[in-house]
């Protein structure tokens, strides 16, 4: 029974952390199977969305559901301005300018938001209601994480339905499995990104605000859990919502169950299992074969 | 030279030394004589400087798009750093080799098995790489110090006689010039010779370089050691010089700021290394202290102006504006 409990405790808290991870990277997954295109500046865009959320709820004393809905508007304009001014100019370009291209823009984020809200963490206070904990029958766990799996869970239905089931997501599947088929078939593809790169760039605020709890939000956040984000991305293959989902959730699992167990060398067991990964099967575990 | 092909004498012409070429080297020894107060800041230039001219050779030559060099200079240092602290090896020229050997076997070791992927994949495997050595450098912190790194480490003097003087690091310049010298004669070389051209192949296009029977995979993977020996051996010269090595000489901060420098100074051009390391040094140097935010602001945007408008950097600009076609490469 105890070990019952704590395999629950760890599945719950594990699956929690998937779900930000999963809200975060979704965007970034979409993106780069759509365009190919080397995005290290996402993580920076949940950064923003982040600190959008916790300024709208300390300065304007807005809730935390709305103070979230700002923030995903907020990062989703935003980034639809760099993506026409900016992105679009390299998506031919070489992989290297587009490294490049977007390292800068992180640091740019990251010294723009040092600049206005200084080095230190920014508290992302939760609403009473979310916080403490919640009688789940077989354990008590906190309040917070079920929420989040709960929401998590939701959003991935939402978006599986929305790319399965809608004309746009038909679009961004042709689009991703053969991106001149589809143009020479009438796609636009050009506003088609637009639109999937503004909305994956909210979902990755809303992932910022919703995991600052666990995460943190401080300016090096961008930095320091791109990594994870990419890690994500390439284990569950580019452009696909349901590998993203499973291995979002897969690595929020067992990162959360080695910092747990081993949190020595936790990190070092994630890197070694993404690299033998990749070697063995490169486009990812649920990607189409290139 | 009649007979010759004309493909062969276009070769030779461009490989021949030019006089302008002598100016780093020159300008390198008049700051010994001019500055001596400022040498420890013009080590670590130099030093920068093999490192990037090590990234220039992967990236810049044989187009290998990588976020995770720092994984040799690191396995370098640490070579140098390990042997020294616990007093297996202190005399500096042979345990310099030795970081070149560490490193490359660890070239050797991870091309050969990423440099089968492209693009994506190829960046996250050399980031994960690098991520992987710099977690257990620091876990194995009975050997490498952990998180604290390991100093003070003693090192024997140069040749049996020219001490390594932190105070006054006159053998320390001297040293890494000589090094950096040697090895950039090597590389550059390396990158005229027809190995270097058929790198340049692979860079432009893969596919036809197998078409013409080039053994592709091999190249890469030997292009790829020779770089990793060499960015070893510029860590193995920065953890002697300094008398220490940390996790940062592992971590992507250093990764990244190579890339921007060769970027800035302009890759796949034998002097872009030089070029970006003395601007980015200089500017780090004076305004990363004063103003350490407006710093990466600025640097940040300078990276974003390098990627949309200048896709050479400062030399591929000089290049565009000058009258010459293309300058170094």
């Amino acid at each position: 029974m105890i070990l019952g409990v704590d395999v629950a405790s760890l599945l719950l808290g594990g699956v929690a952390a998937g779900m930000v991870l999963f809200i975060v990277s979704v965007g970034l997954s979409i993106t780069m199977g759509l365009m190919g295109f080397v995005n290290l500046a996402h993580g920076g865009f949940a950064m923003l969305g982040g600190y959008a959320v916790a300024h709208a709820m300390k300065a304007w004393g807005l809730g935390f559901v709305p103070a979230l809905a700002f923030g995903f508007l907020l990062t989703a304009a935003a980034s639809a301005v760099l993506e026409r001014l900016l992105y679009a100019r390299l998506y031919r370009a070489a992989e290297l300018d587009q490294v490049l291209f977007t390292i800068g823009l992180v640091f740019v984020m990251i010294a723009a938001l040092t600049m206005r809200f200084g080095p230190e963490n920014q508290p992302l206070p939760l609403p009473s209601a979310l916080q403490g904990q919640i009688d789940l029958g077989i354990t008590r766990y906190r309040t917070y994480s079920i929420v989040l799996i709960a929401v998590g869970a939701a959003i991935a239905l939402g978006l599986w339905l929305g790319v399965e089931r809608t004309r746009m997501g038909a679009q961004i599947r042709a689009a991703v499995d053969n991106r001149r088929m589809a143009e020479s078939l009438g796609i636009d593809i050009d506003r088609l990104f637009t639109l999937t790169f503004a909305f994956g760039s909210g979902m990755a605020a809303l992932g910022g605000g919703l995991g600052a709890e666990f995460l943190g939000l401080d300016p090096q956040y961008a930095l320091k859990y791109l990594v994870y984000f990419l890690i994500v991305v390439a284990v569950g293959g580019l452009g696909r919502v349901t590998g993203v989902f499973f291995a979002a959730l897969l690595i929020g699992v067992l990162d959360f169950a080695l910092k747990k167990y081993l949190p020595q060398g936790g990190t070092l067991f994630i890197y070694a299992l993404t690299i033998l990964l990749l070697l063995w099967r490169p486009q990812g575990l649920f990607g189409a074969k290139a | 030279m009649t007979g010759a092909h004309p493909a062969a004498l276009a070769l030779a012409r461009r490989h021949r030394l030019r006089p302008g070429e002598a100016l780093p080297w020159l300008l390198a020894l008049g700051w010994f004589f001019a500055f001596p107060r400022h040498l420890g800041f013009g080590t670590e230039v130099l030093i920068t400087i093999l490192f990037a001219v090590s990234l220039d050779l992967a990236l810049g030559y044989a187009g290998i798009v990588t976020l995770g060099h720092a994984a040799f200079f690191g396995a370098g240092a640490y070579t140098v750093g390990m042997l020294a602290k616990h007093g297996i090896w202190h005399e500096p020229l042979t345990g310099l080799a030795l970081a070149g050997a560490v490193a490359a076997a660890v070239g050797f070791g991870s091309g050969l098995v990423l440099l089968r992927t492209r693009g994506l994949t190829l960046l996250m495997l050399t980031l994960c790489t690098m991520a992987l050595l710099e977690e257990a450098a620091n876990l194995a912190h009975a050997w490498t110090g952990g998180f604290d790194g390991l100093d003070s480490l003693p090192i024997a003097p140069l040749l049996g006689r020219f001490e390594f003087n932190p105070l006054i690091p006159r053998t320390q310049y001297l040293y890494a010039l000589a090094v950096l010298f040697l090895c950039f004669a090597f590389v550059r070389t390396l990158v005229y010779s027809p190995f270097g051209q058929s790198l340049t192949g692979i860079r432009e296009n893969a596919p036809r370089m197998h078409a013409v029977g080039a053994p592709v995979p091999r190249r890469l993977v030997v292009c790829y050691t020779l770089s990793a020996a060499i960015a070893g051996i510029a860590g193995g010269i920065w953890a002697q010089a300094n008398a220490y090595v940390n996790l940062g000489t592992l971590g992507l901060d250093r990764a990244a700021t190579v890339l921007i420098i060769l970027a800035l100074g302009g890759h796949g051009r034998l002097y872009g290394p030089f070029v970006g390391a003395v601007a980015y040094m200089a500017l780090a140097h004076y305004l990363s202290k004063i103003y350490p935010t407006a710093w990466q602001l600025g640097l940040g945007l300078l990276l974003v102006v390098i990627a949309l408008f200048a896709k050479n950097g400062i030399l591929g600009i000089a290049a565009a504006l000058g009258p010459r076609r293309r300058a170094g490469a």
